[in-house]
C-alpha cells in the first residue's frame, strides 16, 4: 500500500470514529443559537469558534461528520447492489438483455450530468409523501408478519412503530433516493464489463459443464470473481457521495438547514458579513469536506493501484 | 467504409433515443411535483377559480400522458385511455416548434429566458476551461519530465487536493481572499470583465487538477517511445523534444477528455453560478427555477443543460474517432 492511502486509511477511520461517537465528541447542542456568542474566533470554550448565530461549529462539524457517513454508506451500499445485480444479468446474459441494457439503459443515465439529474429528482420529489407511503407498507408488512405468521401479537404493537420520517426526514431521503437513482451505473458498467471477461474463463465452462444452473454460476462462480474493481469503484463512490450530498445541501434542495450537515454550513457561512467576520464558519466544514473527500480519493487510487500492478510504475 | 457508416448510423439512432428518453423524463417529473403545482404557485390562499384559470393557462387540468389510473369516487384506480390530447403530446409539438412553454411566475416564455441566460453559462465554461489548460499543461509536462522526484510527487498531491476541494469551498476562500481582504476583485454579480475571473478559476480548479495529471500521463507514456529517442539523437533541444514532438502526440487523450469535460463544466457551473450570482443557466435553474417553484423553468433548464451536455459528449467521440484512427478500426 502506498504512503497516501494509508494516510487515507487513517482520515477516514478518525472520520468513521467521530460519527459513531459524535453524542460523545461534540462540546455543545448543535441547535442552540446565542446571538451573544456570534462570530467568536477558535477559543478554548468554542474549538472552531462560532457561527453567525452563535452556535459551536466544532460540534456541528461532528455531527456534520454522521450525515456524510449515512449518506455514503447507504448510497454505496444500495447503488452497489442494484448495480451489481444489473450489470451482472447484462454481462451474463448478453444478447438483447445486454444490448437493452448497457446500449440504451446505461446510456441514458450516464447522458445526463450527475449533479442535474439529482437536482432535478431531489427538486420535484415529495418526501413527505413518499415516507409516509413507505412507512404505512412497512408497518403492515411488519404486523403481518409478527402477529399472523410468528403468532407475536404483543410483540408486534411495540415493533410497528418505526418511524422512517425520524430516521430519513428532514431531506435525507430524497437525497439518498437520488444519488442513488444517480450513482447504480457506475457499478453495473464495472460489473457488465468484469462479467464479460470471467465468464469465458475454464472454471466456469467446468461449472457449466457439471450441470450448474445459470443463477449457481453467475452467483458462486462468476460473481466472486468479477468483484474486485467493485472495491475501487465503491471508495471513489463514497467520495462522490460525500461530494454529492454537500453539493445538494449547499444549494439548498438537500438536507434542511437546521440540521447540521457540512454543505448547509458552508452555504451559511458564504455571505460577506459572516465572511469578513468569521472565515473560520467557512473553513471549518470546508476543510472536513476537503479531508474526508480527499481521504476515499487516496484510498481508491491506492487499491486501484494495488489491484492492478501494471499501473504501480507509472 | 460501409461498417462506418453504420456506426454513424448507430451513433445518431442512440442519440435520438437518449434525447426523447431525457425529454419524456423531464415531462414526467412535473407530476412528481408535491402537491399541486397551482396550489404551489398560487399559494394556499388562491380561490378555486384563480387555480382552475392557472391550471388551464398551463393545461396542468388536461391529462398529464396517453393513458393513466385515476380514482374514481370510492377512491379506486382504473386504466384509462385518454388519446392524443395530453400533455406530453403537446410538450412534444412545443418543443418542436421551439417552445418550452410559459414560466409559471412571469408568464414569460421559458425559451426567452434560457435564451437570455445561456450565453453567460458558455462564456463561464469557456473561460473556466482555457484557465483550465493554462494550468495544467506547463504543471503536468514539469511533472511527467520529473517523474518520480519530489515536484512530481507534490504536483500530484497538489491536483488530488484540486480534484477533491468542492467549488463551494474553493469559491468562497476566493472570494473571502481576492474581494473581502484584498479587495482586488468582484465576489458578487457581474461588474466588468474582472468578474468573471473568480468564477472561471473556480470551475477550472478541479478540471485543472484532472488534465495535470492527464497530461503527466501522457508525457510520461510519449516520454518512453523511440521517436524521442531519434529526436534527442538528433541533437534537439530538450525543450524542443517536449513541447514540439511529445506534447503533440500527448495531447490526444487530452482533447477527449476536455470535450467530455465541457459538458461537466456546463453542469457544474449551477454551483459556482450560485456562489458567485453568475447570471446564467444554473442560476436560472437553481434561483428562479427551485427556488420559486417555477416548474416550466425547471423543466426548460434541466432540457437545456442535459441536450447540451449529450450533444458535447457525442461530438467529442466524433472528434476524437477522427483524430485517432486507431479508434476506428477497433
Amino acid at each position: 500500500m502506498s504512503r497516501l492511502s494509508i494516510i487515507g486509511i487513517v482520515i477516514v477511520v478518525v472520520f468513521v470514529l467521530v460519527a459513531i461517537f459524535a453524542p460523545w465528541i461534540a462540546t455543545h447542542d448543535v441547535g442552540t443559537t446565542n446571538l451573544a456568542v456570534r462570530y467568536i474566533g477558535p477559543s478554548a470554550a468554542h474549538w472552531f469558534g462560532t457561527d453567525s448565530t452563535g452556535r459551536d461549529i466544532f460540534s456541528r462539524v461532528v455531527f456534520g461528520a454522521r450525515i456524510s457517513l449515512e449518506v455514503g454508506i447507504i448510497v454505496v451500499a444500495v447503488s452497489a447492489l442494484v448495480g451489481t445485480l444489473i450489470g451482472a444479468v447484462a454481462g451474463y446474459y448478453g444478447s438483447w438483455v445486454d444490448r437493452f441494457l448497457s446500449g440504451y439503459v446505461f446510456n441514458v443515465f450516464l447522458a445526463f450530468p450527475g449533479l442535474l439529474l439529482a437536482i432535478a429528482l431531489v427538486a420535484f420529489v415529495n418526501e413527505q409523501q413518499m415516507l409516509g407511503y413507505l412507512e404505512s407498507r412497512i408497518d403492515y408488512l411488519l404486523e403481518i408478519i409478527l402477529s399472523k405468521f410468528l403468532g407475536l401479537h404483543t410483540l408486534s404493537q411495540y415493533l410497528v412503530e418505526i418511524r422512517l420520517t425520524e430516521l430519513f426526514g428532514g431531506g435525507l431521503f430524497k437525497i439518498l433516493l437520488a444519488l442513488c437513482i444517480v450513482g447504480w451505473v457506475g457499478y453495473a458498467r464495472v460489473i457488465r464489463a468484469q462479467v464479460l471477461k470471467v465468464r469465458e474463463y475454464d472454471f466456469v465452462q467446468a461449472a457449466r459443464a457439471l450441470g450448474a444452473s445459470n443463477m449457481r454460476i453467475l452467483f458462486t462462480h462468476i460473481l466472486p470473481n468479477a468483484i474486485q474493481p467493485l472495491i475501487v469503484q465503491a471508495s471513489l463512490g463514497m467520495a462522490g457521495a460525500v461530494l454529492s450530498e454537500a453539493s445538494l445541501s449547499f444549494l439548498g434542495v438537500g438536507i434542511s438547514p437546521p440540521t447540521p450537515s457540512w454543505g448547509v454550513m458552508i452555504e451559511d457561512a458564504r455571505d460577506l458579513s459572516t465572511l469578513q467576520a468569521a472565515p473560520h464558519a467557512l473553513i471549518f466544514p470546508g476543510l472536513a469536506i476537503a479531508l474526508t473527500v480527499l481521504a476515499f480519493n487516496f484510498i481508491g487510487d491506492g487499491l486501484r493501484e494495488y489491484l492492478d500492478p501494471r499501473q504501480r510504475r507509472r | 467504409m460501409k461498417h462506418k457508416l453504420f456506426g454513424i448510423i448507430r451513433r445518431a439512432g442512440l442519440l435520438v433515443l437518449v434525447v426523447w428518453t431525457v425529454v419524456s423524463l423531464v415531462t414526467i417529473l412535473i407530476e412528481l411535483v408535491p402537491g399541486d403545482p397551482a396550489i404551489a404557485v398560487l399559494g394556499e390562499q388562491a380561490t378555486p377559480e384563480q387555480l382552475a384559470q392557472f391550471r388551464a393557462k398551463h393545461g396542468l387540468d388536461r391529462p398529464a400522458f396517453l393513458f393513466g389510473f385515476p380514482r374514481d369516487e370510492n377512491s379506486q384506480r382504473h386504466f384509462r385511455w385518454y388519446g392524443l390530447s395530453n400533455r406530453y403530446d403537446d410538450y412534444w409539438v412545443a418543443i418542436l416548434h421551439g417552445d418550452l412553454g410559459t414560466s409559471f411566475r412571469t408568464d414569460r416564455p421559458v425559451v426567452d429566458l434560457i435564451l437570455e441566460r445561456y450565453p453567460a453559462t458558455i462564456e463561464l465554461a469557456i473561460v473556466a476551461m482555457l484557465i483550465a489548460v493554462c494550468i495544467a499543461i506547463p504543471l503536468g509536462v514539469i511533472a511527467g519530465k520529473n517523474r518520480g522526484t519530489l515536484i512530481d510527487n507534490s504536483l500530484s498531491v497538489i491536483a488530488l487536493v484540486g480534484i477533491s476541494l468542492p467549488g463551494f469551498v474553493i469559491g468562497p476562500l476566493l472570494v473571502y481572499l481576492f474581494a473581502v481582504k484584498l479587495q482586488w476583485l468582484p465576489g458578487y454579480g457581474l461588474e466588468g470583465w474582472q468578474s468573471i475571473i473568480l468564477p472561471a478559476f473556480t470551475l477550472g480548479a478541479a478540471l485543472s487538477a484532472i488534465l495535470t495529471r492527464m497530461v503527466r500521463s501522457s508525457v510520461i507514456e510519449e516520454l518512453s517511445e523511440g521517436y524521442v529517442r531519434t529526436a534527442r539523437a538528433k541533437g534537439l533541444s530538450e525543450r524542443t523534444v517536449v513541447y514540439k514532438h511529445v506534447l503533440k502526440n500527448g495531447l490526444i487523450p487530452v482533447v477527449t477528455v476536455l470535450g467530455l469535460q465541457l459538458g461537466v463544466l456546463l453542469a457544474g457551473a449551477i454551483i459556482t453560478e450560485k456562489i458567485f450570482g453568475w447570471p446564467g443557466l444554473g442560476l436560472l435553474l437553481v434561483e428562479d427555477g427551485i427556488g420559486k417553484r417555477d416548474y416550466s423553468v425547471v423543466q426548460g433548464c434541466v432540457l437545456t443543460i442535459s441536450t447540451t451536455y449529450i450533444l458535447a459528449n457525442t461530438l467529442t467521440d466524433v472528434v476524437y474517432r477522427w483524430l485517432d484512427p486507431r479508434i476506428r478500426v477497433s
